[in-house]
């Protein structure tokens, strides 16, 4: 199998500081990604620079689109960033007013990118709009209401919906779950596992919490201080952890 | 006091920095184009964008015809009117077929436009997609990357909302398969004037300092849906005056006891209908 994204010593710099740097690793298609590490350790960087939303300064980062296209990110032109962005890419952010028009309907969040990539039959759109509403265990009765009348959990599914129902196959994430209360994640968390089973989307998610972690994530990065100091299979990062950081990573949750 | 200005009233540098900026919007059908917008003597929302665009392209050969919502004789039209009497010597109208320059706010006459003809548009908010995207930056990439799902967004809002598109003004077009644009505030009865219509239509924005245009033959198509088409106003009466049932039509009240009439918004329009409906 071809990775869908392959990195090679990526670095962003802030001025004359590393937000992060010398990273490398490749991803498969269906493959879920956790970046994990303490606050300000160069996750947030490290995801907007993969996704293009932040200019990478060193290093390469290849993405195969669904034709097999490789596409060198750092050189892409603009127009065909925003392109991969619309159909190729989702990104779920951490607070929901980043990620989602506030001020239009449940249905219209939902319908905007399939409308961006040229549908233009209301009632399809919908149609449409309402199943992936369900499918991300929100009522279809929901369409008209605006995300500002949702709870947080309700918010990110909305997120989520307005994202997959492109049918992206790589999806960012950046904390979606850290402004959740701990009872409304795991509902949060369960449903996204079923759905990148279902959808076999590619996902890279930052999250500082392991826990999100040792449920999702086939592979995990551990970050400190911009760089990559751990890197593996998420259940041996967490059940043998080789760096020093790690393991303080993993015995401040287990004492928890 | 006399005070002396100069033929048009703007100076000859600030009219050229105009007309180039008319002519890059000319070659880029829809194109919003900055320009250095100059005080004029009149507030912002009173047409000072339409007024420097009319005052960089009027020579005295010109007949000017001024209207503001269909009509002639408000005193916004009749202002604007006596002011390029009076710093461009031009001959005035108020008859659409003799105008060579036709400075609007809010219509379009019913007269068809010929070539030749020139219209002017004062524009409040030369930006469609600024009521959903806040940030200059964003909505100049959106239209660099004719990324205009956003758009669809408010229409789709519409029908959401009100069981119909309920946009009635100010209706979004495509200029030449390329550029989304306002049409400025005409009603959408207006829009299906724009296509191809043999006119030039020019737009100026003074507040935003903006200009745009739309060139003669050029296509123009109002956003819709597959299943919600685009469709005009219509009015189940005529014009209480001149009987038109093709004109756009204004409510009016006309005693104090809430009588009201259907009247043209076009004074010179249902003018001249009247008078034809005598002969
Ligand atoms: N826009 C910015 N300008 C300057 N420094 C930044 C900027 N964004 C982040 N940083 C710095 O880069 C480092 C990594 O930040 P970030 O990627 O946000 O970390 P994390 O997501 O892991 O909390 C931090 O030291 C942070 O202060
Ligand atoms: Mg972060
Ligand atoms: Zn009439």
């Amino acid at each position: 199998m071809t990775p869908i994204l392959s990195v090679r010593q990526v670095a962003k710099r802030y001025g004359q500081r590393y937000g992060c740097r010398e990273v490398s690793f490749d991803l498969y298609p269906g493959e879920v990604l956790c970046i994990v590490g303490e606050s300000g350790s160069g996750k947030s960087t490290l995801l907007s620079t993969l996704a293009g939303k932040l200019a990478a300064d060193e290093g390469e980062v290849t993405f195969r689109d669904v034709n097999g296209t490789e596409h060198d990110l750092l050189t892409l032109a603009e127009a065909d960033r925003r392109r991969l962005a619309r159909t190729e890419w989702g990104f779920v952010t951490q607070h929901a007013r980043d990620g989602l028009r506030m001020n239009v309907s449940a249905g219209a969040n939902v319908s905007e990118r399939l409308m961006a990539l040229g549908q233009r039959h209301y009632g399809e759109l919908r149609a449409t709009a309402g199943e992936w509403l369900e499918k991300v265990e929100i009522s279809a009765e929901r369409l008209d209401d605006r995300p500002s009348q949702f709870s947080g959990g309700m918010q990110q599914r909305l997120q989520i919906a307005r994202n997959l129902v492109t049918k992206p196959r790589l999806v960012f994430m950046d904390e979606p779950t850290g402004g959740l209360d701990v009872s409304v994640q795991a509902r949060f968390l369960d449903l996204l596992r079923r759905l990148v089973h279902e959808t076999g989307i590619a996902v890279i998610m930052v999250t500082h919490d392991l826990g999100v972690a040792r449920l999702l994530a086939h592979r995990t990065l551990v970050m400190q201080q911009g760089r990559v100091v751990e890197a593996g299979l998420t259940d041996q990062i967490l059940d043998d952890p080789q760096h020093p950081y790690t393991q303080l990573l993993v015995s401040s949750i287990l004492q928890a | 006091m006399n005070i002396e200005y100069n033929y048009g009233f703007l100076d000859e540098n600030t009219k050229r920095m105009l007309r180039r900026g008319l002519l890059k919007a000319v070659a880029i059908p829809g194109y919003q184009v900055p320009f250095g917008s100059r005080e004029m003597p009149l507030p912002y929302g009173w047409g000072t964008g339409g007024i420097q665009v009319t005052a960089s392209i009027i020579g005295s050969d010109d007949t000017l015809k001024v209207i503001d919502q269909g009509a002639d004789d408000t005193t916004n039209a009749v202002n604007i009117r006596r002011f390029f009497g009076r710093v461009a010597e031009v001959a005035t109208t108020e008859k659409t077929s003799e105008a060579t320059v036709i400075q609007t706010r809010h219509r379009i006459p019913e007269t068809a436009l010929k070539s030749g003809q020139i219209m002017v548009f004062q524009v409040p908010e030369p930006e469609p997609l600024r009521t959903l995207e806040a940030s200059e930056v964003e909505t100049r990439q959106l239209h660099a990357h004719q990324e205009y799902g956003l758009m669809h967004v408010k229409l789709y809002e519409d029908i959401a909302r009100y069981g119909h598109i309920a946009t009635s003004y100010d209706y979004p077009v495509m200029v030449n398969g390329r550029y989304l644009t306002s049409p400025s505030p005409i009603p959408k009865f207006d829009n299906p004037k724009l296509h191809q219509s043999p006119a030039l239509l020019l737009f100026g924005a003074g507040r935003e300092k903006r200009l745009y245009a739309i060139p003669p033959y050029t296509d123009v198509e109002s956003l819709a849906f597959d299943d919600h088409p685009f469709d005009v106003q219509t009015w189940d009466s005529h014009c209480a005056l001149c009987g038109s049932t093709e004109s756009y039509l204004d409510e009016i009240i006309t005693d104090d006891a809430g009588s009201r009439m259907f009247v043209c918004s076009d004074t010179d329009y249902c003018a001249t209908h009247q008078q034809e409906a005598k002969q």
